[in-house]
């Protein structure tokens, strides 16, 4: 539904993007996560045909943002980062102008601000001016003016941003019941937001893509896989050749915390070492008073890949983690 | 262009909200009356509307950039830009609703002093024909006026540079233009007498019907149109 190829995009001499390139598929929730600055609005700019794109292409629904813009405009709809409204307007008066804009007659506009005003929770000021509003009511105007077309395609910039945790959950499960019928690419700061909605999520840093792939895959990723804790009482350097010789186990980390040893073990993905861990225990005579896996969050990874990103590391750091 | 309507209505409608709009609609009205009472209606002057109708234009070269002002620049100082810029509508759409949403506010405003010309017909003295050919020109004027306006809101995000850039392409236009063309001779003469709003603005008020006057105002119209429809294509590439 979405194809971007090697998009690049400078301001001046400065390069937002340098790059980017990935594929969305039809009824795809995608998060767009990453820091500060890292090209996460610039990409979606060009993609909404606000502006476009030094070099590379990108493709809604087959029509090319450049040269087909008119048709990518009808089929997408889209929240941007500030929600910028007209604030003089009544809320009902705006999404009918909008309404008009993309050409929907007097009863389909009517039928149009019906749904979205359920949709969007904006029963009780429907009929207010615009700058009376606060800030998480304006960004539900716009929510509701994105989705005002029923658009294939929903674009949005920061969607949950100065919203209360109520709204936050409300719009979060809106977002995912909306996935069933839209395509939808989203973007944020919040990773457990991306966790909780989207199907994939794209990770940006610097304007280039350092990592994508679902959540589960992401987490996966983390340290090749997970990290099993487990602390033992015996002589520390026997424990840790001991473990060295299981299978599965990459690399053992030995801490001594009041005369037990905790042991940070990496393993590789394929296989669970814990039960043979417990049997070369027994065997040997030593106790063993825990042993569990501890699973790597995304919010680490993500500080992680990042920072990496950031602090300009380049060649096979920098090199795109496709999973 | 089917959006033209709605973004005329919109823009129509932000101008009617606007406290900026009214003061500068008062000011205009003021300063006509002044003209019309100062010129008009002392006694023993001939019943005639000409000094009120020169003295409008002249006015106009400051009401206009200052209603025009806010049409383009303030949906870049508050990003609507983006929501109109990526809604399927064109640039020149953009641009066009901008235009007839100011030239009617314009031309409302110019109904109002319609009241003078009642009361010099109402003394006697005064051929409707000349009074509808001023006005005439007045719209003629004004639609170049605006679209200068716009051009200049085009420009920028902030509104009193947009003001003051109107204000200056139009000074230059009306009474630099002008004077020069008082001064030189010749060729010289002759080229300004070409871009000399004034010169082809006094032929309505005096008056004449000439074709190449409405072609002046026509094309000066187009022309600040499409500059500022150029300007908001090329603000996507910064
Ligand atoms: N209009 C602009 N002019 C110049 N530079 C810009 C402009 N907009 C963005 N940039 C620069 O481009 C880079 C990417 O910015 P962008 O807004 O795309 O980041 P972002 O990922 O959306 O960040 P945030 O999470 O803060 O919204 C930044 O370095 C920023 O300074
Ligand atoms: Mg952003």
């Amino acid at each position: 539904m979405i194809h971007v190829q090697n998009l690049t995009k400078y301001y001046g001499d400065r390069k937002a993007i340098d790059g980017i390139s990935f594929h969305i598929q039809e009824g795809e929730i995608v998060g767009f996560l990453g820091p500060n600055g890292a090209g996460k609005t610039t990409t979606i700019r060009i993609l909404t045909c606000y502006m476009p794109a030094h070099s590379g292409s990108a493709k809604i629904a087959g029509f090319d943002v450049f040269t087909q813009s008119m048709d990518v405009r009808r089929i997408i709809g889209y929240l941007p980062e500030n929600v910028p409204l007209y604030t003089a307007m009544r809320v009902r008066e705006y999404l009918n102008f909008r309404g008009k804009l993309h050409g929907l007659d007097h009863n389909a506009r009517a039928a149009a601000i019906k749904r979205v005003t359920e949709l969007a929770w904006l029963g009780d000021f429907i009929d207010r001016p615009i700058h009376q509003l606060s800030k998480g009511m304006k960004q539900r105007v716009g929510l509701a003016d994105a989705l005002l077309h029923d658009p294939k395609v929903l674009i949005l910039d920061e969607p949950t941003v100065g919203l209360d945790p109520t709204q936050i959950r409300e719009t979060r499960n809106l977002i995912k019941k909306l996935g069933e019928r839209h395509t939808i690419l989203l973007s944020s700061h919040i990773l457990p937001e991306v966790e909780a909605t989207c199907h994939r999520t794209i990770i940006v840093a610097g304007g280039k893509i350092v990592a994508s792939g679902s959540p589960e895959e992401l987490k996966e990723r983390i340290r090749g896989g997970s990290r099993i804790i487990t602390e033992i009482a015996g002589p520390s350097s026997d424990i840790s050749t001991a473990l060295k010789s299981v299978n599965g186990v990459k690399k053992v980390e030995v801490q001594s915390v009041n005369g037990w040893n905790r042991l940070l073990i990496e393993t590789n993905r394929e296989r669970d070492p814990r039960e043979d861990i417990v049997r070369i225990a027994s065997q040997k005579n030593w106790s063993l008073r825990e042993i569990r896996f501890e699973h790597g969050s995304l919010e680490e990874f993500f500080v992680e890949i990042t920072a990496r990103q950031l602090a300009g590391a380049r060649a096979d750091d920098a090199k795109e983690v496709t999973l | 262009m089917r959006n033209v309507v709605p973004l005329t209505q919109r823009e129509l409608a932000a101008t009617f909200f606007s406290p900026v709009a009214y003061i500068v609609a008062a000011v205009f009205l003021i300063t006509s009356g002044y003209f019309f009472l100062a010129d008009t209606l002392v006694s023993g002057h001939e019943a005639t509307l000409r000094p009120m109708i020169d003295g409008m234009a002249r006015i106009l070269v400051f009401a206009i950039p200052l209603l025009t002002m806010r049409a383009l620049a303030d949906e870049f100082s508050t990003g609507t830009i983006e929501t109109l810029m990526t809604a399927p509508v064109t640039d020149v759409e953009v641009v066009l609703g901008k235009f007839f949403g100011q030239f009617i506010f314009y031309a409302a405003l110019l109904v109002t002093t319609v009241l003078h010309v009642a009361i010099v017909w109402h003394y006697g003295g005064i051929e409707p024909g000349v009074v509808m050919l001023a006005y005439v020109g007045l719209l003629l004027l004004g639609a170049m006026f605006i679209a200068v306006g716009l051009f200049a809101s085009s420009l920028t995000r902030y509104q009193l540079l947009a003001a003051l850039g109107g204000i200056a392409i139009l000074s230059l236009l009306t009474f630099v233009v002008d004077q020069l063309a008082r001064w030189g001779g010749g060729n010289w003469r002759l080229v300004l007498g070409y871009v000399n709003v004034i010169g082809h603005f006094e032929d309505f008020s005096k008056g004449f019907l000439d074709s190449r006057s409405i072609v002046f105002f026509l094309t000066g119209t187009i022309l600040f149109l499409f500059l500022a429809v150029k300007v908001l294509e090329s603000r996507r590439w910064r």
